[in-house]
């Protein structure tokens, strides 16, 4: 086994580096199962309250669409599952491409893995080593979300369902992105694709529980939830869920050996001779450093947003074919079903908005720490303006996703039988977010400006509110908590009444800290 | 005419450790300058407080007659700036990032950037990703080149360029010269600095160590000899100049001062030459010679200027 020599090595090297990167994913993606669990058995003391609440969701398509199938919903569990289950298998997908992209091509394409590889290390050792990294973190993630949910008394068999569900879609989205990196040699491309694939596989999700329940079996996230954790456990599902992750694994170690160290598995074409005009100036240089983002994260926002908007017809008619329903409705104050669905489903596509906000104003920081900062700013162009064309991406670009988000729903809705009518009204309720991500994208700025080197914080706030954002009522946070969160502070349109007031707060904040972190930044060494 | 760049008493400090310790440096308009020194002894943290990409903690610094913190943009205006570790944005071509740097500074000279294309045999299609280490150095220095600027700030601008590619970069030094344009030209490289500078300073753990011109540093310039003798190496011991000498047999070993090294072959003529070998010693076995006794003592080399930059990075 000469291909994996230097393996166990290098799993301690893993380890030793990124010990609180590992802990933070595992812990809190565990966490936030405990809190819910924690938050639904009080949000539902008894068994009729649960009854009730189950009543109202089974044919909800709004909620079924964010939360998967309804399955065993007059269970404690089967609330807990439907409200974490989706989200949780989101993240776990998430933490598995970024840890293997950062292990993976991120150390290749920073040059690290070189001089590892002059070492007497198997061609598969680090691949190997990263690979078992995540399938310990995945198993880690199964075996924490089993002990949260059994220490909250819930049964074992869909405890241990729902945690080995997590894992398999860890694992799945492991392969992935392993195959992935060997196929780019950027790896920002394999985080793209990777999470493209992810954002398919939850779009799929949502068509398939939204009709007959059959596009869900080809999900990897769809078939997680086949498992029906405590609504009947079954736990065949996840079998072909871990032999698609294996084949991935096959796939992936086969095309390393194919590839030259440093090489993707397509050939780089020539570039232009000579610069075109608008690779001229700051922003022309930014624009193109950060046009594929944009144009990614376009397309996964025009996607769910098409998902979102086609299938509200099937809110209304719900709404329509049942009285009591909507009895029940208007008396907890709720005016509109498809209104609300709508209201979440912005606030959902803002939050994604948000990832590409902060991901463009962080390249200030990768740009610096890359060195590739100095040359700019060795030319006349001053810390400000240098800064200036990253935010103006960030900042424009951001408006624009809102825009794409809400017209996609609008046009999609009004395709699918909704009225025509409620495109500007929809894309107004996405685009009202714009002042909230523009505060998410000062909050990098400032600590940009102050304390570079902890700019990743941004992250860790964003996953803070859209915690908040989606699991806010069932974690039952204290109101002050809730509106920390520039989402929250947002009016829900078109659910809720239009509130100038906190859009002009959250935009003035935005200006502050933007314009004092450029003041930190004038003030700082560079690199 | 006024100096084109003074420093004196330059104090940098990287949280606990001292990068420079009272740094002073003159160069003149119009000449081009060596700055010498080891490994992490405060080249790069120099030039980049002379680009206000860090700010000094003490002493004073005067670039072009501005304040490089202050007036960076008016100063970067009239400058070209090679880093020693040019690092690219990987899937933009070689030539695209010689246009941007060129374009953003405001003065190119596309006859000349086409003309040094040609010269450094740099193919401007290749993505930087795909560069090695000499052609990413060869689009620094294009770049640089193919502008007018009256400055040249310059860091260790030939690492990896082989020695065909380190004559044109003579060559095009030479021309700049001959322009009468400044440059300061930070290099470990002995015989790059002989044959470009005018004048030179030597640093050593962020403090100038000597400072004029390669005459009246000449002492630094010795000559290592190797030489095979038919008689006893009688007499070369009190001959002026000579360092170092070993005898072994018929062979001897010394370094000889470069003013002194006629007599000395004149010597050795008659004492009857069977082999002869000789080189310049390069910098760092002069600074092994000169310096190795107290750096020995200093606790603090380890701290390079490599781990100053990369310090907190992942």
């Amino acid at each position: 086994m000469n291909d994996l020599t230097g393996t166990g090595a290098l799993i301690r090297l893993i380890l030793r580096r990124d010990r609180i990167r590992i802990s933070i994913w595992v812990v809190s993606i565990a966490l936030v199962v405990f809190l819910t669990a924690v938050g639904v058995r009080s949000l539902f003391p008894t068994q009729a309250s649960i009854d009730q609440a189950a009543a109202a969701t089974q044919q909800n398509a709004g909620a079924i669409a964010f939360n998967g199938p309804a399955q065993g919903l007059d269970t404690l569990g089967g609330q807990i599952a439907f409200q974490v289950g989706a989200l949780g298998m989101v993240v776990v997908a998430l933490m598995s491409i970024f840890m293997i992209g950062r292990l993976t091509r991120g150390d290749e394409e920073a040059g690290r893995l070189e001089l590892v590889r002059s070492l007497p290390v198997g061609i598969h050792a680090p691949a190997l080593a990263a690979l078992i990294t995540l399938v310990g973190m995945n198993v880690a993630v199964a075996v924490l979300v089993f002990a949260a949910l059994s220490a909250e008394g819930l049964p074992t068999a869909g405890s241990l369902v729902l945690g080995a569900s997590f894992a398999a879609v860890g694992l799945f989205f492991t392969g992935v992105a392993l195959v992935a990196a060997q196929i780019s040699q950027n790896t920002r491309v394999v985080y793209g694709s990777s999470g493209a694939l992810l954002g398919l596989a939850y779009v799929m999700r949502i068509v398939g529980d939204i009709g007959d329940g059959t596009v869900s079996w080809f999900s990897p996230i769809g078939l997680a939830q086949k498992t029906r954790p405590f609504a009947g456990e079954r736990w065949w599902p996840l079998l072909p869920l871990l032999l698609a992750a294996l084949a991935l694994i096959a796939v992936a170690l086969r095309l390393a050996i194919k590839r030259d160290y440093g090489a993707g598995l397509v050939a780089p074409r020539p570039g232009r001779i000579v610069a075109t005009r608008s690779l001229g100036h700051p922003l022309g240089l930014a624009m193109r450093l950060q046009r594929g983002a944009l144009f990614g994260w376009g397309g996964g926002v025009l996607v769910t947003g098409i998902a979102y908007g086609s299938i509200a017809p099937t809110i209304d008619s719900f709404v329509a074919n049942n009285k009591a329903m909507a009895e029940l409705l208007a008396s907890a104050g709720i005016g509109n079903l498809a209104d609300t669905y709508f209201a979440t489903s912005f606030r959902v596509m803002a939050l994604i908005a948000s990832g590409f906000a902060i991901q463009s104003a962080l390249r200030l920081r990768s740009e610096e720490s890359a060195l590739r900062a100095e040359p700019v700013l060795a030319t006349p162009v001053s810390r400000s303006r240098w800064a200036a064309s990253h935010l103006t991406i960030a900042l424009a670009g951001s408006v624009g996703l809102l825009a794409v988000a809400g017209l996609a729903t609008g046009v999609s809705y009004a395709m699918a039988g909704g009225p025509w009518s409620s495109v500007p009204r929809l894309l107004g309720a996405a685009v009202v977010y714009a002042p909230a991500i523009w505060l998410m994208i000062g909050l990098v700025v400032i600590v940009f400006g102050f304390a570079p080197r902890w700019v990743d914080v941004a992250w860790g706030i964003l996953a803070a509110c859209s915690v908040i954002g989606l699991l806010g009522v069932v974690l039952r946070l204290p109101d002050w908590v809730q509106k920390l969160s520039p989402f929250e502070r947002t009016p829900a349109l078109p659910a809720a009444n239009m509130a100038v007031l906190p859009l002009v707060v959250l935009t003035a904040l935005a200006a502050v800290s933007i314009f004092g972190g450029l003041g930190g930044l004038r003030r700082r060494d560079i690199g | 005419m006024a100096p084109a760049i003074v420093v004196s008493g330059l104090v940098k400090n990287f949280g606990h450790a001292r990068a420079l310790n009272g740094l002073d440096l003159k160069v003149e308009t119009g000449e081009v300058h060596g700055f010498l020194g080891p490994n992490g002894s405060g080249k790069t943290t120099t030039i980049r407080i002379l680009l206000g990409l860090l700010r000094a903690d003490a002493g004073s610094v005067s670039l072009l007659g501005g304040d490089p913190w202050r007036d960076a943009v008016a100063l970067h205006r009239r400058l070209a700036y090679v880093p020693g570790e040019l690092s690219l944005w990987p899937n933009l071509s070689g030539g695209e990032v010689i246009d941007l740097l060129g374009r953003l500074r405001g003065d190119f000279n596309w006859r000349r950037r086409d003309q040094l294309l040609q010269r450094f045999e740099l193919d401007p299609t290749k993505k930087a990703r795909t560069y090695s280490k000499g052609n990413r150095q060869k689009v620094g220095l294009v770049a640089a080149l193919a502008s007018d600027a009256e400055l040249l700030l310059l860091d260790e601008p030939t690492s990896g360029l082989d020695p065909l590619m380190e004559a044109v970069f003579q060559d095009c030094i030479r021309e700049v010269k001959a322009q009468g344009r400044t440059v300061l030209l930070s290099s470990h490289i002995l015989a790059e600095v002989e044959a470009l500078c005018d004048r030179v300073s030597i640093i050593r753990l962020g403090r100038t160590e000597q400072s004029g011109t390669l005459q009246e540093m000449r002492h630094l310039t010795r000559t290592s000899i190797i030489a095979e003798l038919k008689a006893p190496a009688a007499g070369l011991n009190s001959l002026p100049g000579i360092h170092g000498l070993e005898v072994h047999d018929s062979m001897v070993r010394f370094d000889v001062d470069s003013e002194h090294l006629g007599d000395v072959v004149r010597r050795l003529g008659e004492l009857g030459v069977t082999s002869l070998m000789s080189h310049p010693p390069t910098l760092e076995e002069l600074f092994l010679r000169h310096y190795g006794d107290e750096l020995s003592k200093e606790p603090e080399r380890g701290s390079t200027e490599a781990e100053f930059r990369r310090d907190g990075r992942a």
